[in-house]
């Protein structure tokens, strides 16, 4: 179980304190599939990093299984089982496809086991498993294999931050079969996602809206508010 | 040969044996060993240290290695070795030098190596060159390599200094005739207070000749690099130029190109980075469970592969 409890995260731009996430408070039980959606800039993806480790909260606590990781580091969290596929994929000259799918499975997978999980996402395994993750990948192969390293990985929680992003329709098929094979093996999933059909397959979703959760609840109740826009705002001066 | 000279050609040459085909192997400035083939010969010079590598018209799919080690403190040495390569061949030359210095003297390897390649022919040539030894004496490499390419013929040179080399000024030359063409890939990585210099210098004055020179490199603690990349375009020919360099800790590296059109056809591209270890790269490796240092080693391995 993940809970974050009065998360706030502040930023200073040009002497400016700007407030990204204000005492934000959520639990995400096991075997749950979360979907976190609400306008740009909101600050769903800094929640994310906050999750992983990748930034820390100005004030607040994260507890993953009753222990605190708060002031755990993003290796540690890894270590305990908390994956975290990237908006945007880095890429690395020199390191190929099965390295980075081997460094993501731990020791010992074979180039075979490899293959399986590009198939997963729909790459010919052949066509890329000694390829660089350069800049010779386009974003959408890119993000495919972002996402065959989290299911490397295999952890109890993993953390998408807008998958769907640069995939093609075709391959969007595939990515849903991906999150709704994840969670039949009972893994908890936390998805960032503006996608309707992302948001259909989960059990919950949260919206976050200007650094603060607007709304939450089951996939049934909070969906049709999203998609008829009763949750949230556009622009804010629009009324005025 | 004694087991510290054995480990040197280990990481030289990959050899654990006396290699397959030709070869000639020089210990503390003496002659250790040698083969020639029905196709391959080797000649010690007369007028100075060094060895004469005559490679026969015709000779395909042979190899020849030539490494050095020293493993005695204070060998100071020049060493003029030529290879005279026919027409029609496809050979493989691999070279090297290896220094373990245990003692507080100097111990410094010229190389001059020389290539002569006839019509035809295709030429890869691998070195390396490794220090080792908790000797407070210096370990000095300065490797030197002038090759000369006929017509229709290609070279392609590997060369690699991973670790242990105090100083080294390494100048490759080349000059291009028709239709030939050169591709060097150069892998250095320095650390501590190490310093490298490279000088490539390629003429290419045949008819559609082509170059391609790519170096990669990684400068650690206070070291420093620096890369000159000159080319001249004599002629209608294709010549491209890249320097890729990680800068970690406080290390400095320069890299400085020239190229030089001397031909309405002649088309040249120099490409240049240096930087640090991207952050988010870090960041992503961690994600997958690995430390910031474990990171940095997948990165900078993967960089020099």
């Amino acid at each position: 179980m993940l809970e974050l409890k009065n998360i706030s995260f502040t930023v200073e731009e040009n002497g400016v304190t700007k407030d990204i996430l204000k005492d934000v408070s959520l639990t995400i039980d096991d075997k749950k599939f979360v979907a976190i959606t609400g306008p740009n800039g909101g600050g769903k993806s800094t929640l994310a990093k906050i999750i992983v480790g990748i930034e820390k909260p100005t004030s607040g606590t994260i507890l993953f299984n009753g222990q605190d990781i708060t002031d755990m580091s993003i290796t540690d969290r890894a270590k305990l089982g908390i994956s975290y596929a990237f908006q945007q994929p880095v890429r690395f000259k020199g390191i190929r496809v099965k390295d980075l799918i081997k460094l993501a499975a731990g020791d010992g997978i074979s180039v075979a086991g490899a293959c399986e999980y590009l198939s997963e996402v729909g790459l010919c395994a052949r066509d890329y498993i000694n390829r660089e993750v350069d800049s010779s990948l386009s974003g959408g192969e890119l993000k495919r294999i972002e996402i065959a390293t989290i299911i490397a990985r295999n952890t109890e929680l993993s953390v998408f931050d807008e998958p769907e992003a640069g995939i093609d329709l075709w391959s969007f098929k595939n990515l849903i079969k991906v999150f709704e094979k994840m969670h039949q093996k009972e893994k908890t999933i936390v998805i960032i996602s503006h996608q309707e059909r992302i948001l259909n397959i989960a059990d919950e979703i949260i919206v976050v809206a200007a650094g603060a959760i607007k709304d939450k609840g089951p996939k049934d109740v909070i969906l049709p508010q999203v998609l008829h826009g009763n949750t949230l705002e556009g622009c804010k001066h629009y009324n005025d | 040969m004694d087991q510290i000279q054995k480990t040197l050609l280990e990481e030289i040459a990959d050899l654990h044996e006396v290699p397959a085909g030709a070869y000639n192997i020089r210990a503390n400035g003496e002659m250790a060993g040698r083969n020639t083939t029905a196709n391959i010969d080797i000649v010690t010079k007369e007028d100075k240290q060094g060895i004469d590598i005559i490679i026969k018209s015709g000779t395909k799919n042979e190899s020849v290695h030539i490494p050095v080690v020293l493993s005695q403190s204070g060998i100071e040495e020049m060493v003029y070795n030529d290879f005279h390569i026919g027409d029609d061949c496809d050979v493989t030359i691999v070279a090297g030098c290896g220094i373990h210095n245990g003692g507080d003297k100097k111990s410094q390897h010229d190389g001059i190596h020389s290539f002569f390649i006839g019509k035809n022919s295709k030429v890869k040539y691998v070195e390396k060159h490794y220090g080792q030894g908790d000797g407070s004496g210096e370990r000095i490499m300065n490797p030197q390599t002038i090759i000369e390419i006929g017509e229709d013929s290609y070279m392609e040179m590997e060369t690699v200094q991973i670790k242990g080399v105090d100083s080294t000024d390494r100048i490759t030359k080349a000059r291009l005739a028709d239709r030939a063409s050169v591709k060097v890939i150069e892998k250095l990585v320095t650390h501590g207070k190490q310093y490298a210099r490279t000088y490539f210098e390629v003429e290419m004055d045949g008819e559609d000749s082509s170059a391609n020179v790519i170096s990669r490199a990684v400068a650690r603690d206070e070291s420093y690099q620096i890369f000159l990349a000159k080319m001249n375009g004599n002629n209608k020919c294709a010549g491209h130029s890249e320097c890729d360099a990680i800068i970690m800790d406080n290390a400095k590296i320069s890299a400085i190109p020239e190229i030089t059109a001397n031909n309405l056809d002649a088309q040249l591209i120099h490409e240049a980075a240096i930087g640090k270890i991207a952050g988010e790269q870090i960041v992503k490796l961690m994600t997958l469970g690995l430390t910031e240092a474990e990171a940095e080693e997948q990165i900078v391995n993967g960089f020099l592969k």
